[in-house]
């Protein structure tokens, strides 16, 4: 039987693990080849480890053992010409290009607003912001030209449809994204290019596992581990759980990508155990 | 491995159109189904009702699938042949998991030309309809420890399309229904979500009613963009709605509740 995304190719930023593993080992599942990027490197203030390029290895070897191709690059979302120059050399390599998977993010320290670094602010704002208009520039003129529309996928965050405490600069950034994702629904449906946005509620990567997120979610303990993170983490969620799985987003990525989605445009799909309304 | 393998999925306005093409797809993906329609004609709709053939070929499509269906001619109005159909359905097949909120009429006037008739029955049957079917399959996801219930609404849900009083008042009060369940039965691991079509071909999307519009558009050329689409194509077909509940009925989306999920090509965006 045919995957779902067959002979598609898709082009994932912050490949290296994550989320952005499991949708390049999900989407390769289903059929498609990937261009997978990563910085792998540190970025100033980050609560926890960055990803490394052992780990863009690993998800190479990880499609790969799926028989599908993958053309993977050391890259930076904030650098539009040496992400420019990864996607063409993606799409030379494996013939077209047909998903964007706008994924490449940071977490960061609670700060109250006022005391927001500038350095913290723009570092935010250019990657999770700036980051994800540079993917959809290097790519978007490729789709056009292929003329036979696609889909390209922004990873938004509950954060993106409503407000948490003391991390303005993600709240700001994952709500900028869905202004962009509106317009470019809108700009590009003409070429039948869809663009819409996933907005996870808390997933179980490095990006929240760790010491700084337990912290900041039990205040009220010395050590807080993962155990003690449970039930603050499910206070967010109306399903009774406290956290979803990468492959949870990979699914919902795989269902606006595929074809089976063909006139689904402009939606904000969380992700979110309720998250969001609740 | 099909994606909802095993699972048993109750649809009503399962005769044709998009309730037709729910039960196949869903069955395609390895679901038994129980269909109910109401199968008999609605004051004023301008396309022909469905017919109890209509309903036997749904269980012939989903039959020729080898997957098995409990199919009933009731009304999402009338609680109790609803409940002995759903009841019935569930003895039969052993379980339910999944629930569309399908069934649904469409009856185009000006806002001065809607006659309190025509305003009670679709209320009647596109919201307290809804409500009914929620409301007595719901114990049923309980007692299976989960479950995913998607209701169709509209693009005429989440905005104000013209000539459609009723039928819009109707679609977002559907929203709010599935707001309020989706919290209410969160504790119990069922999901609830809307889908939202812009039109859609089936007899419904194709009857005189729609010829309509291009007249009363004429007269009223202010709202003539309420209807455009901003991806290039004039209508979509039942299976991408069947695809969109396909994905919310599938485990694949087992944290996804709550959701307005547009299968609009940009209509409620433009």
């Amino acid at each position: 039987m045919a995957g779902r995304v067959e002979g598609k190719v898709a082009f994932i930023t912050g490949a290296a693990r994550g989320q952005g593993r499991s949708h390049a080992i999900r989407l390769a599942q289903e059929g498609a080849d990937i261009i997978a990027v990563d910085i792998c490197d540190e970025v100033p203030g980050l609560p926890y480890p960055p990803a490394t390029e052992e780990d863009l290895a690993e998800t190479v070897k990880e499609v790969e053992a799926l028989d599908r191709r993958i053309v993977a690059s050391r890259t930076d979302v904030r650098d539009l010409a040496a992400l420019q120059a990864a996607v063409d050399d993606g799409v030379a390599q494996l013939g077209r290009l047909d998903i964007v998977s706008a994924n490449a993010g940071i977490g960061t320290q609670p700060h109250p607003t006022h005391e927001l670094t500038e350095e913290l602010w723009r570092d935010m704002i250019d990657i999770n912001l700036t980051g994800v208009w540079h993917t959809t520039k290097v790519a978007i003129p490729r789709l056009v030209e292929q003329g036979e529309g696609g889909s390209i996928v922004i990873t938004s965050s509950a954060a993106g449809l409503q407000a948490y405490e003391n991390i303005a600069h993600y709240v700001s950034a994952k709500h900028g994204v869905v202004g962009l994702m509106r317009t470019l629904a809108l700009e590009l449906a003409p070429h039948s290019i869809r663009v819409n946005s996933i907005h996870p509620t808390q997933v179980d990567t490095p990006m929240i596992q760790n010491e700084g997120t337990y912290r900041l979610f039990r205040p009220d303990l010395e050590n807080p581990t993962r155990d003690d993170f449970v039930p603050a983490s499910q206070a967010m969620n109306a399903l009774p759980i406290p956290w979803v799985e990468p492959v949870d987003i990979s699914n919902a990525l795989l269902f606006l990508a595929s074809d089976e989605a063909r006139y689904i445009t402009g939606v904000a799909l969380p992700v979110d155990a309720g998250a969001v309304v609740k | 491995m099909g994606r909802v393998d095993g699972k048993v999925a109750f649809i009503t306005g399962a005769a044709r159109g998009q309730g037709r093409s729910h039960a196949v797809r869903l069955a395609q993906e390895g679901a038994d189904v129980i269909a109910i329609d109401l199968c008999g004609p609605v004051p004023g709709i301008g396309y022909p009702p469905a017919t109890p053939e209509d309903l036997e070929q749904t269980v012939k499509d989903v039959e020729a699938l080898d997957r098995r269906i409990v199919a009933r001619q009731a009304d999402v109005r009338d609680r109790d042949a609803l409940k002995a159909a759903i009841d019935e359905g569930v003895a039969e097949l052993g379980r339910l998991d999944v629930v569309v909120a399908n069934a649904g009429i469409c009856i185009l006037a000006p806002w001065d030309e809607v006659t309190p008739e025509v305003f009670r029955d679709t209320l009647d049957i596109n919201l307290t309809g809804v409500w009914n079917t929620v409301q007595l399959a719901a114990p049923h996801l309980v007692t299976a420890g989960g479950g995913s219930i998607v209701l169709t609404s509209s693009a005429a849900g989440l905005k104000g399309l013209p000539f459609l009083t009723p039928y819009v008042a109707a679609k977002h009060g559907v929203v709010g229904l599935m707001r309020a369940f989706a919290h209410e039965l969160a504790e119990h691991h069922i999901r609830v979500n809307s889908v939202h079509p812009t039109g859609v071909d089936t007899p419904m999307g194709a009857g005189d009613g729609m010829a309509q519009i291009g007249a009363w558009l004429e007269q009223h050329p202010r709202l003539a963009g309420m209807f455009t689409n901003s991806l290039p194509i004039e209508i979509t077909q039942p299976v991408d709605i069947s695809n969109a509940v396909l994905f919310l009925a599938s485990d694949e989306a087992r944290y996804v509740t709550a959701l307005t999920m547009t299968v609009d090509a940009g209509n409620t965006q433009y």
